[in-house]
């Protein structure tokens, strides 16, 4: 791109004004893109930083519940309790599209149609603590699967404006100067071109006055 | 069909299990990279991970940020939060925005 290398003839004027006009273009667009992006993210951001506190806060309950009751129950019975999971979870994936990046939409089903039949011990055994544990684990759930979803939007937001920022920088900064410079380089050149050719027809048409009739200018 | 995974110490994640969900259990770091690796590759499209064994498996979570799937998800375990789930928000704004604004 340096102007060096560029031949200063109309042709290349020309390519080089069609691909200004192209990069402006482009320049223009990316620009709507990413601050529409940029809007989508600051938002999907505000939202995984409400969801990450209650899920937080719910995991911290759970997390406090269990605690108690590992305590009250044996390690063994613990375990045994929870060998056989009564329910089990599918996820379905679906892809939303925003602003041309496809993140990731989770749809959760639960294998038992009743969710809250969460315990796969019976009460005989088991401490109180541990059912609360679990409630709570179950309440906590559901935040946490759209954690997870509003994260990694957040993820792959994040990565496609750090493309299209850079996209959008190279363009402004570098690549439409360059070819402002090199346009004008060319025009300079040629109409410095023009204005010799003037000249040297002026001159020469002087010269065949003076030849034929012997004419002088004033 | 995807599946959902949590990872991390017994005592952290064993509740995850009468959830429905698949816990693994992993105590040490070269087993936890592993079974982070053989999750991701199979197909499960969410893996909680604590914040304690993010720390020994930061490398590896960066790797999977940019794929659609897994969706790598850092949940407190049981001696609270560290903070990190906030600090992972934190990367990904100064990512996009280019500079820490929040």
């Amino acid at each position: 791109m340096t102007s060096a290398t560029i031949n200063p003839t109309r042709m290349e004027l020309t390519r080089l004004k069609g691909r200004l006009k192209t990069a402006t273009r482009g320049h223009k667009l990316l620009k709507d893109k990413r601050d529409e992006l940029m809007k989508q993210f600051l938002e999907i951001v505000r939202r995984n930083r409400q969801l990450r506190k209650r899920v937080e806060e719910g995991l911290e309950q759970a997390n406090g519940a269990f605690t108690v009751a590992s305590a009250v129950m044996s390690p063994e019975m613990l375990e045994q309790a929870l060998l056989y999971p009564k329910q089990s979870v599918e996820l379905d994936m679906t892809y939303r599209n925003v602003m041309s990046v496809d993140v990731p939409v989770y749809h959760f089903k639960t294998k038992n149609e009743d969710s809250t039949e969460i315990y796969p011990y019976g009460f005989a055994q088991t401490s109180g603590e541990l059912d609360t544990a679990l409630e709570s684990l179950s309440a906590v759930f559901q935040d946490m699967l759209q954690l997870a979803e509003v994260e990694k939007t957040m993820q792959l937001l994040a990565q496609d404006i750090e493309k299209t920022r850079r996209r959008v920088n190279a363009l402004e900064y570098v690549m439409i100067p360059d070819l402002e410079k090199n346009i004008k380089y060319i025009s300079m050149k040629l109409d410095e071109n023009e204005r010799g050719n003037t000249t040297r027809l002026m001159k020469v048409k002087e010269m065949e006055l003076v030849e034929a009739h012997d004419f002088k200018e004033a | 069909m995807y599946k959902i995974a949590v990872m991390g110490d017994r005592d952290s994640v064993l509740g995850f299990r009468a959830l429905g969900l698949d816990v693994v259990f992993v105590e040490d770091t070269e087993t936890a990279r592993h079974e982070l690796h053989r999750l991701a590759g199979s197909d499960y499209a969410i893996i909680y991970v604590t914040e304690q064994l993010s720390l020994a498996l930061d490398d590896e979570i960066k790797k999977y940020k940019d794929a659609v799937t897994p969706a790598i998800i850092l949940i407190p375990g049981k001696g609270g939060s560290m903070g990190l789930g906030e600090a992972s928000l934190h990367s990904a704004v100064e990512r996009a925005v280019g500079a820490d604004i929040s």
